[in-house]
């Protein structure tokens, strides 16, 4: 399960991060959170859960009066002029552990976040303090940016700043600034379509008077999420010993069920092996690569015997 | 290392000018291989070689051998020969990854090294050349190295074996023994020579100038010292294409001089664009190419519209004069990736003679093409950065040549 925002605080706690907690009412929406939190605590921030149209998930975290142009930024990251929008509810669920209204920095902490890129305004680090949730909407704290930074880099962050109201200029001879910070990794949510409908909507805190929330999901999604469900599915065979037999077992019946003409069976199996050796060798290939891939991983984070 | 497409100007030369920022044709023609070996002075490649190889191996030759896709190389019979007598090589080849999109075109000298690979069971490096990249492109150092990590996963999609692979980007990799190399060659090489070689003038920043040792010391083993310790006289094998044969002429010319091996050679023609091989394939025009991100309806759409035909215009016409099949496209895609030699055999008889119209031609082909592509897209979705940090680590092979 997702960390709790106790956990979280205990965490800042023993990385001896200085914060100030606030507890409220649950909120949903800035304006309703600086009804509790006054200014002087800190600068509040608004956050924005995007994704593109390659899955690709973003959290943008910025202070309250910073225009985020989602047309700009969408350039900016190298997916055109409207390759980016606002994340589906049911993706604030599955990747960042967080109900409605209080998509924040920190969760990242989750690991089913370990692919949703980070981009925080320049603007925090001037501030004394900022404000944030920590994965409840029924609190707040206010740390500086210094802290937060710290928080970051003991999960395995580097903290990313940006001027995001910059506007340069993305052509040919310019590439867009801010493609480095793409996942490369693409996610996907399952759907599940009969969640969406019971939940009013109210506007996600996260959004800014400019921007339009599309978060409340349609009921009807296109056929070609689905599709993006089994391409995830189809690559553990490369991982998973008996998705491995099935997928070989399962080419091979269809192809002898296909071709048995009431030829001979010498000449039969000549006809499956030679139609099949270099699909198996492939996905014999990709599974042993993924067993390598997953040694190695072990073995870069071989914790050494402890005396 | 690749050459884009799009960097082909208007042929208005009146020779084909060939290197590996440059490819045209003489007169908006198509290019004269002939006229390149000799003027290159590589060999061609021929049917004895080919069958030597299938007895070394025990197995089918390639396609691309078979269709004289690889056609020309050097040196490739001492590399036999060594082999032979069991004398081991490894093999170099790389990319310049200018592009996240990557067509066709691009695939084929992976699939080809790869089939190699498997072969001659031996070890293998890919060298992503993100600084050539950044500095010809003018991409910054960031977006060139994001660009090399995204190509390296549809070059492991092709199914590499991380046993016997080494990726790695120059960014990353330039320094220590593969440095001293570098230095090694530059000494070797002249302003002068180098301006002869590549066409650089005054006109060009030093990085440029600098950068030919760069991809040309992969070729020594002694570049990899945590792979090939001790082995100094292992020989080198490089599958590319023939635009990129002056920077090993360059290298194989310096090679003597400081007591190493020269690299062997095995070189490809060039694939052409779906519009005919005087079209221009280029990245800013998705219709000029097979992308591996293509939907089975856009290959489809993309052969039907776009490949070029050498059919009649009229039905009656080619039951009575047959295709070109000089100038058909979907017949020379299918001479790249039909496996079955027969039944391209059958198609170009039926076509060439009138039989088989163009559309069955392109229904073939597009069936081809969408297997390819979408066994490409399933290995690729499962390639993870883990798995790119494995294969680009510097790190043994102990049972590289098994």
């Amino acid at each position: 399960m997702g960390f709790s925002k106790d956990q979280l605080l205990d965490r800042l706690q023993e990385l001896e991060i200085d914060y100030s907690k606030y507890e409220h009412p649950p909120v949903l929406t800035v304006e309703e959170q600086a009804k509790y939190v006054s200014s002087s605590e800190g600068a509040l921030s608004k956050n924005l859960f995007l994704k593109d149209k390659k899955h690709r998930y973003y959290i943008v975290s910025a202070m309250v009066d910073t225009k985020v142009d989602m047309k700009v930024l969408s350039q900016r990251l190298g997916l055109g002029k409207g390759g980016i929008r606002m994340a589906p509810e049911e993706a604030l669920g599955e990747l960042l552990q967080v109900s409605l209204g209080c998509v924040t920095p920190f969760a990242v902490v989750n690991e089913s976040s370990r692919d949703v890129s980070l981009l925080l305004d320049q603007k925090f680090k001037n501030q004394t303090r900022c404000i944030f949730h920590p994965l409840s909407n029924d609190v707040s704290v206010s740390l500086n940016t210094l802290g937060l930074d710290k928080f970051l880099k003991s999960i395995g962050r580097d903290p990313v700043y940006v001027d995001l109201e910059a506007n340069p200029v993305v052509g040919k001879d310019q590439a867009p600034d801010l493609a480095v910070y793409v996942p490369s990794n693409s996610v996907v949510v399952p759907e599940v379509s009969n969640k969406t409908s019971t939940i009013q909507n109210p506007p996600p805190k996260s959004v800014s008077a400019d921007v339009k929330p599309v978060a409340s999901a349609k009921p009807s999604k296109p056929a070609g999420k689905v599709k993006s469900i089994a391409d995830n599915s189809a690559p553990s065979a490369y991982k998973n010993p008996e998705k491995f037999v099935e997928e070989i077992m399962d080419k091979t019946s269809a192809l002898l069920l296909s071709e048995a003409k009431g030829e001979s069976v010498e000449a039969l199996a000549e006809t499956l092996r030679k139609r099949l050796t270099s699909e198996f060798t492939h996905l014999a290939i990709m599974y042993k690569n993924t067993a390598y891939t997953e040694g190695f991983y072990a073995g870069t984070r071989h914790q050494p015997n402890r005396l | 290392m690749e050459v884009d497409k799009k960097d082909e100007r208007e042929a208005e030369s009146s020779e084909q000018v060939v290197n590996p920022w440059e490819v045209s044709a003489k007169d908006g023609g198509k290019i004269d291989y002939d006229k390149l070996i000799d003027k290159f002075g590589c060999q061609r490649l021929d049917e004895s070689l080919i069958d030597r190889v299938q007895r070394l191996t025990s197995r089918q030759p390639h396609v691309f051998l078979r269709r004289g896709v690889f056609f020309a190389h050097r040196d490739f019979n001492e590399i036999l020969d060594a082999y032979e007598k069991g004398d081991k090589f490894y093999l170099y080849t790389g990319r310049g990854p200018s592009s996240e999109a990557l067509h066709l075109g691009h695939l084929i000298p992976f699939m080809f090294t790869k089939y190699l690979q498997e072969a001659f069971k031996v070890p293998l490096v890919i060298q992503l050349t993100d600084d050539e990249k950044c500095m010809w492109k003018n991409l910054s150092v960031e977006e060139s190295q994001r660009l090399a990590r995204e190509n390296a996963k549809d070059i492991i999609a092709c199914g590499f074996d991380v046993t016997k692979t080494f990726i790695f980007s120059d960014f990353d990799y330039v320094g220590g023994a593969f440095y001293k190399n570098m230095v090694r060659v530059a000494k070797c090489v002249t302003l002068n020579k180098a301006m002869g070689i590549f066409g650089f003038s005054g006109e060009d920043h030093i990085g440029k100038l600098s950068f030919p040792p760069v991809q040309a010391v992969p070729s020594f083993p002694s570049s990899f010292p945590h792979l090939f310790p001790g082995k100094d006289n292992l020989r080198c094998l490089i599958p590319c294409a023939i635009d990129q044969d002056p920077y090993f002429r360059m290298t194989r010319d310096v090679a003597p001089r400081l007591g190493y091996s020269k690299p062997a050679l095995i070189e490809s023609s060039f694939f052409p664009a779906l519009q005919g091989e005087n079209g221009k394939m280029s990245a800013s025009d998705p219709n000029s190419a097979i992308y591996v991100t293509d939907t089975a309806k856009d290959i489809k759409n993309k052969i039907n519209r776009y490949a070029f035909s050498g059919g009649q215009d009229s039905v009656e016409k080619h039951r009575e004069l047959g295709a070109n099949l000089e100038v058909d496209i979907p017949v020379k895609y299918l001479s790249f990736f039909l496996e079955d030699d027969s039944e391209l055999e059958h198609i170009k008889k039926e076509y060439g003679e009138g039989r088989m119209l163009t559309g069955e031609v392109k229904k073939r082909l597009t069936e081809v093409l969408t297997e390819m592509v979408e066994r490409h897209r399933r290995a690729r979705a499962a390639v993870t950065d883990e798995m790119v940090d494995a294969f680009m680590a510097v790190r043994p092979l102990p049972s590289m040549f098994e």
